[in-house]
């Protein structure tokens, strides 16, 4: 059984006051998640990753389309109690505390007593709240926010979760958590499904990966498919440079760009020898800071794929008729 | 389902509590004991009336405030700040969520009313015993009048469909109309009656019907007070007490159908 899957979903929106025009934020979108595995939604800032996520979450509701999550409709009431859901920049209530808002929520899964105290203590503890657990929620920042959103996201040690933007307004420590976080629920036999436009961390957590772009999905597959790893040049670091000297070079360098005084960045192809074109550097005074092989990112590819599909851009106004 | 409701209730009481809602109980008790004090300086024959009188009104007025100006807020404020995604991705229902809302401003207004009702008993009660010649003035009520708890009784089904239109609006409007909404059906709802004999006055037959159709839609709230007949002494009988609350109790479970209706399809963009 599969973790989750989507046929054809399809979302639109009504635009306009008065002629009442359809916007469609989703455009056939099918996809499937594998359980135990942790799935990376990504693309650009209105593509459509949060509408999906809104949409399994029965937030909103599909113009047309299916789906089905641990094998059954989203409106099963079994589906709630496996799934945990961290909504994209989450807002609690302000005069609740931290601690306070989980026992609130694991009460909603049917939790008590020591149990329930057990489980919300333990949570806190795993998202690195500390004795902030006390205070109310509005005094929390952003970051501290986002914490207790994926707190209250695995209340009920779901089955799959969503995360929508889960690295948002976190400072390098705590995306570092967070990302160890996805790693320890996978390891614990949770489907992770997160969204997200930082790609770094999808290179770093995902087995596989979906590209969404204008509402519609471009790419679904294992990133090691949708990557070739194979060296697609290389980065020279020189210091001690004069800018005629890389003029000496001619064709064998792709691009140099300046990055200090007299350091610059050399961009040569594959088919050159970093070691040669450093040895004709360092002839003319250059000193050698660095050389590293050019791979193809998930950078790379994602931009490619946006750029590809630029228009129509994303989200569109249908026409009418 | 009932665990779920009462989860949210107790949440939304809870909120009001820290919110300092009940904070309008201390002005309650200053301007009985001030009012009081008042009555304590006018001579016999002036009675206890303003006191009672008083104490109703203003149990009235604070108990439409909280029920109005919580009310617009309990579904908007959530929606508005995303809150209710996290709410709805439990194993709470949406219908769920609005009975619990409206339950749990219940409860606020309930321990409110209790409270002026017991502070509004104890000041008569220290008025009997500090000036006993006002409690013999007080020919036409007992200084102690159970029946004042009727009175209280109908304010608090009043305040609560007030509280479920309030709410209605709330599930689809923002709070500034939704309050100037719910502020106009009550005070169109004290004047309902007249709508109901509206032929009486104007010869067109449509007029007539659309007041009629008004009179029955909109919320009929003249009858919840009772507090002039009260505070005078006439008795209100138990079945108009019975009748006036089954009537209330009806509208509130009609416009909470209503708002859930609304809600339940609402797309959360």
């Amino acid at each position: 059984m599969l973790a989750l899957e989507t046929e054809q979903l399809t979302k639109d929106y009504a635009v306009g006051f008065w002629r009442r025009r359809p916007y469609r934020a989703l455009d056939g979108l099918s996809l499937r998640v594998e359980p135990n595995e942790v799935f990376g939604f990504l693309g650009p800032n209105g593509a459509g990753k949060t509408t999906t996520l809104k949409l399994l979450m029965r937030l909103i509701f599909p113009t047309s389309g299916r789906i089905s999550i641990l094998g059954r409709p989203p409106g099963h009431p079994g589906v709630h109690k496996r799934v945990g859901y961290l909504p994209e920049a989450p807002y609690f209530y302000d005069y609740l505390t931290a601690e306070e808002l989980l026992t609130y929520f694991a009460g909603l899964f049917g939790l008590r007593g020591a149990a329930r105290r057990a489980r919300v203590s333990s949570l806190l503890d795993e998202v690195g709240i500390g004795g902030e657990r006390r205070l109310q929620l509005r005094k929390f920042s952003k970051g501290m926010l986002q914490r207790v959103g994926l707190a209250q996201a695995l209340v009920n040690e779901p089955d799959l979760v969503f995360l929508d933007e889960p690295m948002s307004g976190l400072d390098p420590i705590g995306r570092r958590d967070v990302r160890s976080l996805i790693l320890a629920l996978r390891d614990r036999g949770c489907t992770v499904v997160f969204s997200s436009h930082i790609l770094s961390d999808a290179e770093a957590l995902c087995s596989r990966v979906g590209i969404i772009v204008g509402g519609q999905l471009t790419t679904s597959g294992r990133l090691s498919e949708i990557l070739a790893f194979e060296v697609s040049g290389w980065e020279l670091v020189m210091a001690g440079l004069e800018p005629a000297s890389l003029e000496t070079l001619g064709t064998s360098v792709r691009r140099s760009t300046r990055i200090g005084d007299d350091r610059y960045a050399i961009e040569i192809p594959p088919t050159e020898e970093p070691e040669r074109v450093a040895a004709a550097l360092r002839a003319q005074g250059g000193k050698l800071v660095s050389i590293i092989p050019m791979r193809r990112t998930l950078e790379d590819y994602f931009v490619q794929q946006v750029t590809a599909r630029k228009a129509p851009p994303a989200g569109r106004v249908m026409p009418e008729g | 389902m009932g665990r779920v409701i009462g989860l949210v209730a107790y949440h939304v009481f809870k909120e009001s509590v820290r919110d300092k809602v009940l904070y309008n109980l201390v002005l309650f008790a200053v301007l009985l004991i001030l009012a009081s004090y008042v009555v304590g300086q006018l001579t016999a024959g002036q009675d206890i009336k303003i006191i009672k009188d008083l104490g109703l009104a203003a149990t009235a007025v604070f108990g439409l405030f909280i029920a109005v100006f919580i009310g617009v807020g309990l579904v908007w404020k959530e929606v508005d700040r995303r809150s209710v995604y996290n709410l709805l991705a439990k194993p709470l229902r949406r219908h769920e969520f609005i009975v619990g809302k409206f339950l749990g401003l219940a409860l606020t207004l309930l321990v409110n009313i209790a409270v002026m009702a017991i502070s509004l008993y104890a000041v008569l009660a220290a008025m009997q015993w500090l000036h006993p010649e006002l409690a013999r003035a007080s020919v036409e009520a007992p200084v102690m009048d159970p029946h004042l708890l009727q009175a209280f009784l109908l304010l608090y089904v009043q305040l609560l469909v007030v509280t479920s239109v309030a709410l209605f609006f709330s599930t689809f409007a923002g709070p500034m109309m939704s309050a100037a909404f719910t502020f106009g059906l009550y005070i169109v709802g004290h004047f309902n009656t007249d709508l109901a004999h509206f032929e009486d006055v104007v010869d067109n037959p449509a007029a007539a019907w659309v007041g009629k159709a008004l009179y029955y839609v909109l919320p009929n709230l003249a009858p919840f007070d009772v507090k002039s007949a009260v505070v005078h002494g006439q008795s209100v009988p138990g079945a108009y007490v019975a009748l006036t609350a089954g009537y209330g109790v009806l509208y509130i479970g009609a416009m909470l159908a209503l708002a859930i209706t609304i809600f339940a399809r609402r797309d959360f963009k």
